[in-house]
């Protein structure tokens, strides 16, 4: 990476591979979000909880932890003597996908029969619950599952092993590799570029398109055979699925979960990922979240400093990252005005809204068909005497 | 007048409605109806606006879950089953105002009607597994076959919403179809077609029941049109089944006039 260039202007500095890692972890959330609300229609505000479940299955499965067992499979980098549980950092993300996908699928049972604001209302509540449930949960009948405040820490990182090292080459431990952060960023691209292999399969299949019927109309959908809480349910698991794979991976990256990561702030941040690229369009959304996640780690900063250095006077500085949600809100707001289908808009979106400023063909003939009707409806009585009309 | 006689439930009904009821709060929609549907018949339901017919048919499809009562499909007891049950037993249905999937293209709008009838699943799906794929490419060919069946030439990848409305019509009786049903209910589907339309519906409507063994229940307002095409009719005023009979019957039936045409006689 220190061949890219270093002094581009305005954005200043190319970010670190270090902050491309978070970057890219963000956009595979937004990835895993847009299924919920983009594909499905279901308003999720409290996928953070996700996220957290995601991470803190790294640590309980990836870390000393759990002191009471000695448990070791197939992890890189580790003294066999090393007390908890160790399990490689590539069955941990497989693990921790599936349970923040059974999480999705507990915490959707009994909220997807809400619609639209409530359902918005309970993932709130539950976005708040998990974090603060995290935080306290070191002494569950005395029983230490999260370590409270502190977070766990160590994690485990990700390794191909001795044997693998010896033969093929592979890093034998990502930690303890010079280019560490490289080998992160490089298997966090391959973890997306397989979210969105997936999602855009998903996104054609048989249930991707029973999640668009239902966002168009969840009563005909129902009406169309498609059992409706199942298919929510299921949407909810994909993109529980995606926020586990991510928040495992941050957990390794970062060498620890902590409570304090997993605030309400973040599931907004998705949700304008989401809305900014395209809501459903997977591309915008990639795109969208590349840009936005740069802003919030990189970018606002940059900006920021050559702002201060080059147009305001040293007397009246600003410090442009305290800003970061407000700037954000103008952007949200500036994109409903000027461009209200998203970045890259979906398909369908964009024709919709070309069809609205346009005026829409239904409309027209809707309006035809009315008017040539009005003959037949004398035998149903004069307009305005038709018993109970 | 004599109160009319309860259909019969014969060994060759496909669907009957056993005394089925609806209140909502304090209103009586649907007052203890019995209702069958004979196999391979078309059937009409009319009465006023307001007679009840839709919460009927809502309870029949599942939206609705009859107060009283029991719904039979087939032999099979299908009373107050979700819409998605319903419809995987062989009843498909459109609506009086069009439900289609306005952003989603004509074949696909046909794909989520055939639903029920295919595997895939997630894992097939994103795998693309040979089987999903051939199964895929069928439902493809078959939803072509159905929009082309239903009138509807070169307009697969045309968003819903950007069809005529008379196209809608036909689109949202592709769907029903592609359910796969025994028994198709049409809510009111001339509702808004002018008289030539109509026509060409009404006439598509019988070369259906001829080549998709199917029955069919038309819901209508407008008599005129269920005269020509149905067997049977029955009236609903008032949530109550007023006559039941032949249309030539029906338009003869004193209470009939009185009740539904003989107001707008007056009017």
């Amino acid at each position: 990476m220190s061949s890219l260039p270093t002094n581009v202007p305005v954005i200043l500095a190319f970010p670190s591979v270090a902050s491309c890692v978070t970057i890219l972890v963000f956009v595979i959330m937004a990835v895993g979000l847009n299924v919920v609300v983009g594909y499905a229609g279901l308003l999720d505000l409290g996928y953070v909880a996700f996220y957290a479940i995601g991470a803190y299955t790294a640590g309980w499965l990836a870390s000393g932890q759990f002191q009471q067992v000695n448990f070791h499979f197939g992890a890189s980098g580790i003294s066999s003597e090393a007390r908890g549980i160790h399990i490689t950092i590539w069955l941990v993300l497989i693990f921790a996908a599936i349970l923040t996908a059974v999480g999705g699928i507990l915490i959707g049972l009994p909220t997807l029969r809400l619609r639209g604001d409530y359902l918005a209302i309970v993932t709130l509540g539950f976005g708040e619950i998990i974090p603060q449930f995290v935080r306290n949960a070191d002494s569950l009948h005395g029983f230490d599952l999260t370590h409270g405040t502190f977070g766990i820490s160590p994690i485990d990182s990700p390794g191909f092993g001795q044997r693998l090292h010896d033969s093929v080459g592979l890093p034998l431990n990502f930690q303890q590799s010079f280019s560490r952060e490289r080998l992160f960023f490089w298997t966090a691209l391959g973890l997306l570029l397989i979210v969105i292999f997936c999602s855009m399969r998903l996104r054609d299949s048989r249930l991707g398109r029973a999640w668009i019927a239902i966002r168009e109309d969840e009563t005909a959908a129902g009406a169309m055979g498609i059992p409706l809480m199942r298919t929510k349910t299921w949407a909810y698991a994909g993109g529980a699925f995606f926020g586990g794979i991510a928040g495992a991976y941050i957990a390794t990256f970062n060498s620890g979960a902590f409570p304090t990561q997993f605030d309400f702030n973040i599931s907004v941040f998705l949700l304008c990922m989401v809305i900014l690229g395209g809501m459903g369009s997977l591309w915008g959304v990639v795109v969208a979240g590349t840009i936005l996640a740069w802003l919030n780690f990189d970018g606002l900063g940059n900006i920021g400093s050559w702002f201060n250095s080059n147009v305001l006077p040293a007397s009246s500085q600003i410090d442009v990252p305290k800003y970061s949600f407000g700037i954000y809100g103008v952007i949200i707001v500036l994109m409903m005005l000027f461009r209200p289908t998203g970045l890259i808009p979906e398909r369908r979106r964009k024709r919709e809204i070309e069809e609205a400023t346009h005026g829409g063909p239904l409309d027209e003939s809707l309006y035809e068909m009315r008017g040539a009707d009005e003959p037949g409806a004398g035998e149903r009585g004069e307009p305005g005497k038709i018993p109970r009309g | 007048m004599s109160e009319p006689a309860p259909a019969p439930a014969k060994n060759d009904d496909l669907l009957v409605a056993l005394k089925i009821r609806k209140e909502f709060g304090g209103l009586l929609a649907v007052n203890d109806l019995d209702f069958a549907i004979p196999t391979r018949s078309i059937v009409s339901l009319i009465g006023p606006n307001g007679a009840g017919k839709t919460t009927f048919f809502n309870m029949l499809t599942g939206l609705y879950k009859p107060t009283a009562g029991a719904v039979i499909f087939d032999g099979h007891d299908v009373t107050g089953k979700p819409p998605h049950t319903i419809t995987k037993a062989g009843i498909g249905r459109t609506f009086q105002n069009i439900r289609l999937f306005p952003q989603m293209t004509a074949l696909e709008n046909v794909l989520v009607g055939m639903h029920s009838r295919l595997k895939g699943g997630i894992l097939g799906s994103i795998l693309g597994t040979p089987r999903v794929r051939r199964e895929e490419s069928e439902a493809r060919d078959k939803a072509r076959e159905l929009l082309s069946f239903a009138g509807l030439r070169r307009v697969d990848d045309e968003l819903a919403e950007s069809l005529s409305y008379g196209d809608q019509r036909r689109l949202e009786v592709a769907r029903a179809l592609a359910t796969e049903p025994k028994l198709l209910l049409l809510d009111e589907p001339t509702a808004g077609m002018n008289p030539q339309e109509t026509v060409t519906f009404l006439d598509f409507v019988s070369r259906l029941r001829e080549q998709r063994t199917l029955s069919i229940l038309l819901i209508e307002h407008d008599m005129k049109v269920v005269m020509g095409a149905s067997e049977r009719v029955t009236v609903l005023d008032y949530g109550e089944k007023i006559a039941e009979g032949t249309p030539h019957e029906i338009q003869h039936d004193e209470r009939v006039i009185e009740a539904y045409l003989g107001k707008a006689a007056t009017g």
